[in-house]
């Protein structure tokens, strides 16, 4: 009698567990990688301004104030969906928002914010890609937030939505900035 | 007929093993540290295309990474500190067999865990049914299945 219900029971675990699966994997990027940076020191950098190149900006030159960094690329697909997000909220962040060329041709990316207009307060360039690799960075568009301290306070890969600015960059901008008051 | 096919297909792999050489030459020492580079960077995931190895994958990062694993051997570094220079960048994702940790138990145990489950499981309910063989013709359930 109870065995008979055995199988029944089995199969609606599986139903149970297969749906939780469909479910996770609505809301989960199964891609996703937690980036192990957030909450340590940022890495050091030092390179060169887009527009230029004789000049260059430290990590050290940043630290007093938080920002964010906006890894892109005039190559980058995605970079093209996020772009007119980052146009709307880049005065609205309260902090700067720095672009990050990433593996490009400064020709190339001068010709992109031409063409799609520049929400960026400065822009960095890493040509060969090498300080990226310190950053953890594998698909542009990325985006970190840094504290005043030069902290990694929050990290999104792919292109900012107004729906991630509002539930978790915002807040972690606001948490960033609180914590230095 | 089947020799000749076989024959055919070995010479195919070796044409595309060396042209997978040719698209990313580095300059090894010597043949052992060639093995030992293709051995880690084989156990090693891209972060690119994540279902490839660093070995295999022609993703752009893949070769700049390649090039730092091999700029880092040069300098004399370990395997151990080599993974844990990527890890520390992209996380333990990176290592194709993940560390026993506190978040990776289930990883480890589950699998174990539910062969064992299901194999009690199994027993429990082969003993049921032996014990009352006799009374499986006069139960009136019909609970033969």
């Amino acid at each position: 009698m109870k065995v008979r219900l055995i199988p029944f029971a089995v199969f609606a675990l599986l139903v149970v567990l297969f749906g939780v699966g469909i479910v996770w994997n609505e809301h989960h990027d199964p891609n996703y990688v937690p980036s192990p940076l957030i909450g340590k020191a940022a890495p050091a950098f030092d390179l060169p301004k887009l527009d230029d190149p004789a000049q260059r900006v430290r990590k050290a030159d940043l630290l007093g104030k938080a920002y964010l960094i906006n890894v892109f690329a005039s190559w980058c697909f995605a970079c093209g969906d996020e772009h007119p997000v980052l146009m709307e909220y880049a005065n609205k962040f309260g902090v700067p928002l720095i672009g990050y060329d990433y593996k490009d041709k400064p020709v190339d990316a001068k010709a992109w914010l031409a063409r799609h207009g520049n929400p960026y307060s400065q822009v960095i360039t890493d040509e060969s890609g090498a300080t990226a690799i310190d950053f953890g960075v594998y698909g542009a568009p990325e985006t970190f937030l840094v504290d005043a301290r030069g902290v990694i306070r929050y990290k999104h890969i792919g292109p900012l939505t107004a729906e991630v600015i509002a539930q978790e960059l915002e807040p972690a901008i606001r948490a960033a900035q609180g914590a230095m008051r | 007929m089947k020799h000749a096919l076989l024959l055919l297909a070995f010479a195919l792999a070796l044409i595309v093993s060396v042209a997978a050489f040719a698209i990313d030459p580095l300059p090894f020492k010597d043949d052992a540290q060639r093995q030992r580079f293709q051995h880690l960077t084989s156990q090693l995931r891209c972060m690119v295309c994540q279902n490839e190895s660093l070995d295999a994958s022609n993703a752009d990062l893949a070769k700049d990474l390649r090039h730092q694993i091999f700029e880092m051997m040069q300098q004399g570094k370990s395997d151990a500190q080599i993974k844990q220079y990527l890890v520390a960048r992209y996380s333990d994702f990176v290592l194709y067999d993940p560390p026993l940790k506190a978040s990776t138990v289930a990883l480890w145990f589950a699998p174990p865990a539910l062969v064992i489950v299901g194999g009690i499981v199994v027993f429990v309910l082969l003993r049921k049914r032996a014990k009352p063989a006799a009374q499986i013709a006069t139960n009136e359930m019909g609970d033969d299945w």
